[in-house]
């Protein structure tokens, strides 16, 4: 079984955490801490297991991670998991990250966390292996997306359009403007 | 109203979405808590709205903060408002903000139950996916208990997709209401020939993990999953069925048998690193249990030294790392295949990576010998100066000892030595339980071999002056308790007596049971010094003594601890009478010559109080004494009384260690256990509860006094067999024999000398257990005695959840006559189903490989360039797209070299996923 999923940055910070047993959020924090401060003093040719970790898991349990770039990705195992086998599965995840976004970087998880437990989703399912398979795993998360768009159809487009003209960083200057205070204005035209 | 509608499209245009949060809180780094505090804020508004649209955007942002550490539990039921809408999307939002902040004792799950068991029977196979996946984190026993059926009917949902998702849920509906596990079990295997691979995969992951808390329950699906072992070309299950075997050997020798030639076959053939390390490690658990009886029974286990040796060898760490650990399997067993390759492993202890050391450490118990055990244990004390963090220290040390003292310190030449070793040991920084370790070691050593004695107490002394001259000092306090009491003990091996009391009377602050143990041993050494002064008539040291000791304990009897308290009187008393003494005799000493002789009896009188020499106690010691004559243990001391017999039951059953109840108590446990394992289980359950109550057994409770009892009910042959010498008679020859090759041994060097002393001190020490339980049990005990229930206790904390996990899910049989009909139904429309399915199946599967073997190289490719993001992506804002692009130029060199690395290093168990070479090489 997997206790959990954590992926943080180099400094620590989460960009992605699913606990498959529950903790409250401030113990899930303490966790994340705890975790990062384990895995970020090691080298990155060392091996990656680690056995410990006060907070999660117990002499059963194993962290195995893998370090990308600027990301971590931790996976918190008990002993019915191959140690091997977690580890190709994290390469699965990553691949499948990347094929979803199109040469995946950290702003990707950090603007989108809740794809990335959509994408998840696909492949762990309660602590346990779902689909290693990566061509399933993507054909179903694009049927997913399909089906998303279908429902977005005509009546999403204005936030598409918003969202669009979001990302072209407008929203500043709209603020700037004061523009927010447009729907008051609306309001008092008392219809 | 349209108006309206199209306010409230304007008025949406410009709420936060999810990216504007995250971007305004990179934006305010410096008052993040107060940004966050803000959006909160405007969150509760957009929640309070009806469009459901805008809840979803709130709940989305929630669940962007539930991570970053905000408890997002009061807007619970806006989730579940937002999973109940009728768009996907917004569906979607919901069920993922509720799989992160729900969990399964909260209250609003009750209003989930009929919303998702709305969605698990939709038509759209991904709501029901959705459901299914996001009630895996939070299903609660009411959930899993009103939904079971609902789940139970998808596991033969024609689409792979739901069936898949279906079977892992029900391991967690197992989980949380056992009783399902009866009735549906059935279906489950069927799913393990399930024409999806994903869906037999998962129904093996789901009887994997309910086999590796019960195993003896599965034992029947051995046939199905040998099948599918020699059938399946799925690495990923192939490794969860081998490890599935790995837990069932134990139980089935003969399964064992019949697993190495094809388990062998594959370590030869596969090209999967992990596939071959998980067959060599159940080739262990195979060889484990079947001890001998097998032709080539040495060939497998050279075989599996063999490859875990090119393992080891291999420079990719992980690969190390996990040689490293099946070796420490197979050293249990089989020791001197292990040892071949010594080199290796005292190899990997120089590694720069600490959880290698860690491993090759474990190995070490076996590698040691008379001639290297210095040379090793100098090398973990360097190890032990640069290590960084208490969790290797604390391992380092224990390992240490655990080398040192194996076997009853069969590998130390040099007492001296070992002495030196532990007492530079407790000056370093450790976790808070190895000071009890270092102390006991030093008692124990100290006990057992004479000859040491004088050495020792001179370190301790030493010590003792170091810890109450110097303040900084810092030492372990649980060491002090052992130098104390040995110096006590021993005081006749002390050279500067007096000095080394005055020392001791410097105690500062301790903790009670150590500072008791200095007041005990103030005593005793200075009853010794009291008889040297005496015989030479130097009263007024004495008396000088006596002052400074009473001082000191005036202090301490002020203690809040009883012990101390009590212990510090005693001395107090004991200190005045021999003053009282003295000064009556000195008066009349000026008129009789003769008193000297008096006084040395007086000092004589005091070290009376500690004659008797203490020997070692064998941990079973207690059992082997003989029942007096005239004691009946069966027989009550107080009739038993209604109350404590109900107080008492639940304890004795918990413990499982009451013969006498037991009977009762097993026959209403069978209805629910196969006895036999459990049978073994209780009496050894009763062996070590009674190690562990021993020494207390005469409390006078009557719960335990029963116990005892039934104990002696039962064992009773075996005591009266076993007399007391003639037990003991063979430990100790045990002993004598290794002691007996030593001396050969030894004889050829030079340090002949010391050595023999050791021998005589620790066989004389022997026969005085065979003459003297009785007597030796009095002192002693208490630090053997006291390790020993340490770890007895241990074990039964161990112990305790695994019993627990056994009975949650010892409930099922295999067989169900309630669900047979259902079951036959429905497989004869899998039948069909079936025979359709492997056409399809087939035509997939040759798509699949074509597939794969294109993608194959591409997908190396693609690892490069994976992450392509530098070091501080928080400074990479709103324009990071070009950026990104320089930055991956920069260091697209580096990259490129990392890339090619872990292209060697990943490629060997890459393969293990059927992502990349699904097919096993045979």
């Amino acid at each position: 079984m997997i206790k959990a999923i954590l992926v943080f940055n180099n400094h620590g910070k989460p960009r992605l955490s699913k606990f498959y047993q529950y903790f409250p959020e401030d113990m899930q924090q303490q966790i994340i801490k705890e975790t990062f401060q384990l895995v970020s003093k090691r080298d990155d040719n060392v091996c990656n297991f680690l056995e410990g970790g006060s907070l999660i898991g117990g002499s059963d349990y194993k962290l195995i991670y893998r370090h990308y770039a600027t990301l971590y990705f931790v996976f918190c195992v008990d002993s019915s998991e191959s140690e091997l086998g977690i580890l190709d599965l994290i390469q699965v995840f990553v691949e499948t990250l990347d094929k979803c976004f199109e040469n995946v970087c950290e702003l990707d998880l950090i603007f989108h966390v809740d794809k990335v437990h959509f994408i998840l989703n696909e492949l762990v399912m309660g602590g346990m292996v779902l689909e290693t398979n990566m061509t399933e795993i993507l054909t179903r998360i694009e049927d997913q997306n399909k089906l998303e768009k279908q429902e977005a159809g005509i009546s999403a487009a204005p936030a598409r359009a918003v969202s669009a003209v979001k990302n072209m960083n407008i929203p500043q200057q709209i603020k700037d403007i004061k523009l927010p205070d447009l729907p008051q204005a609306i309001k008092d035209l008392k219809f | 109203m349209a108006l309206k509608k199209v306010r409230g499209n304007i008025e949406r245009m410009f709420d936060k979405n999810l990216t504007d949060l995250v971007r305004g809180i990179r934006n305010n780094k410096e008052n993040e808590a107060k940004y966050i505090s803000q959006c909160m804020e405007d969150i509760k508004q957009e929640l309070r709205q009806d469009n459901l649209a805008v809840k979803s955007n709130a709940v989305a942002k929630l669940t962007y903060l539930q991570m970053l550490g905000y408890d997002i539990s009061w807007a619970g039921f806006n989730i579940i408002e937002v999973m109940s809408s009728s768009k996907f999307t917004l569906k979607r939002i919901g069920y993922l903000a509720a799989s992160q902040s729900f969990h399964c004792d909260s209250e609003l799950l009750m209003l989930t139950t009929n919303m998702i068991r709305k969605e698990l029977n939709s038509q759209n196979q991904y709501e029901a996916g959705l459901a299914l996946t996001s009630l895996s984190c939070y299903i609660s026993t009411d959930l899993a208990r009103d939904l079971s059926n609902d789940i139970l009917t998808l596991l033969n949902s024609t689409k792979p997709y739901i069936r898949k998702k279906a079977v892992l849920m029900m391991y967690k509906v197992f989980l949380k209401y056992p009783e399902a596990l009866r009735p549906s079990f059935p279906r489950l295997k069927e799913k393990l020939e399930d024409p999806d691979p994903g869906v037999q995969s998962a129904a093996v992951n789901v009887v994997c993990e309910l086999a590796r808390k019960n195993p003896k329950n599965y034992l029947s699906l051995a046939p199905v999953f040998f099948k599918l072992m020699t059938t399946s070309t799925n690495n990923w299950m192939l490794i969860k069925i081998i490890k599935l075997f790995g837990a069932l050997t134990p139980l089935e020798p003969r399964l064992g048998k019949k697993l190495i030639e094809p388990l062998t076959n594959l370590i030869h053939s596969t090209s999967a690193m992990s596939l071959l390390y998980e067959c060599i490690n159940t080739v262990i658990a195979v060889l484990i249990s079947i001890s001998s009886g097998m032709p080539n029974h040495a060939a497998s286990i050279q075989l599996c030294v063999q490859k875990l040796r090119i393992l080891i060898e291999d420079s990719d760490q992980n690969l190390k790392y996990l040689g490293l650990l099946a070796m420490s399997k197979i050293l249990k067993t089989h020791p001197k295949s292990v040892q071949a390759h010594k080199d290796l492993i005292l190899q990997c202890l120089e590694d720069k990576d600490e959880s290698i050391r860690l491993r090759a450490l474990d190995l070490l118990y076996g590698m040691v010998s008379k001639k290297n055990l210095m040379e090793i244990v100098k090398k973990l004390m360097i190890h032990m100066d640069k290590a960084e963090g208490t969790v290797y220290r604390d391992e380092l040390l224990s390992k240490i000892i655990l080398i040192c003292s194996q076997n009853n310190y069969q590998f130390i030449t040099n007492f001296e030595w070992y002495i030196t070793v532990l007492v530079e040991l407790a000056q370093m920084e450790f976790g808070s339980k190895q000071g009890h370790v270092i102390g006991s070691q030093l008692m124990d050593v100290c006990i057992r071999v004479q000859a040491i004695r004088a050495f020792a107490v001179a370190e301790m002394a030493q010590l003792l002056d170091v810890y109450t001259s110097t303040s900084q000092f810092t030492i372990m306090q649980e060491v002090l308790y052992a130098a104390a009491w040995l110096i006590g003990e021993f005081a006749n091996e002390l050279k500067d007596t007096e000095q080394t009391l005055r020392c001791m009377l410097k105690y500062k602050s301790l903790p009670q049971h150590i500072e008791a143990v200095f007041i005990h041993n103030i005593l005793k050494l200075f009853a010794y010094i009291m008889e040297g002064y005496a015989l030479y008539g130097n009263y007024k040291s004495i008396l000088e003594l006596c002052d400074v000791i009473s001082d000191k304990m005036n202090e301490s009897i002020k203690s809040a601890e009883l012990e101390v308290q009590e212990r510090a009187s005693t001395v107090l008393i004991i200190v005045n009478i021999v003053k009282e003494e003295i000064l009556i005799r000195s008066m009349s000493n000026v008129m009789d010559g003769e008193l000297d002789s008096q006084n040395t009896e007086l000092a004589n009188e005091i070290l009376n109080l500690f004659s008797g020499e203490l020997n070692p106690v064998a941990p079973k010691a207690q059992k082997k004494v003989p029942v007096p004559e005239g004691l009946d243990l069966d027989a009550w001391i107080n009739e038993p009384i209604e109350t404590s017999d109900s107080d008492s039951e639940p304890e004795s059953t918990e413990n499982l260690f009451v013969k006498s109840d037991k009977f009762e108590y097993n026959n209403s446990e069978k209805q629910h256990y196969e006895p036999s394992e459990d049978d073994i289980k209780k009496s050894r359950e009763a062996r070590k509860y009674e190690q562990q109550n021993n020494p207390h057994y005469l409390k006078g409770n009557l719960s335990s006094e029963r116990s005892s009892n039934g104990q002696d009910n039962v064992e009773n042959i075996p005591v009266s067999e076993l007399n007391l010498n003639v037990s003991l008679k063979v430990l100790g020859q045990k002993r004598s024999d290794k002691y007996l090759n030593l001396k050969k041994e030894k004889s050829s060097k030079k340090k002949n000398k010391k050595k023999k002393r050791h021998h005589k001190s620790e066989s004389s020490s022997d026969d005085n257990i065979e003459a003297s339980i009785v007597e030796v049990k009095r002192e002693l005990e208490l630090p053997e005695g006291a390790t020993l229930s340490d770890s007895d206790s241990d074990h039964n904390n161990l112990d305790d959840p695994h019993r627990a996990l056994d009975i949650d899910l010892d409930l099922p049989p295999l067989t169900d006559v309630l669900s047979k009909k259902e079951t036959n139904i429905f497989s004869n429309d899998k039948k069909e189903r079936k025979e359709k399915k492997k056409s399809k199946k087939k035509d997939e599967k040759e798509k699949d490989k074509n597939h794969k073997g294109k993608s194959d190289k591409k997908k190396k490719d693609k690892i490069e360039n994976l992450l392509k993001l530098d070091k501080d992506p928080e400074e990479v804002k709103l324009d990071s797209g070009p950026k990104k692009i320089k930055k991956g130029k920069k260091k697209s060199k580096d990259r490129e070299k990392e890339g090619k690395k872990s292209k060697k290093s990943s490629s060997g168990y890459e393969e293990a996923l059927g992502i990349s070479t699904p097919t096993k090489e045979n």
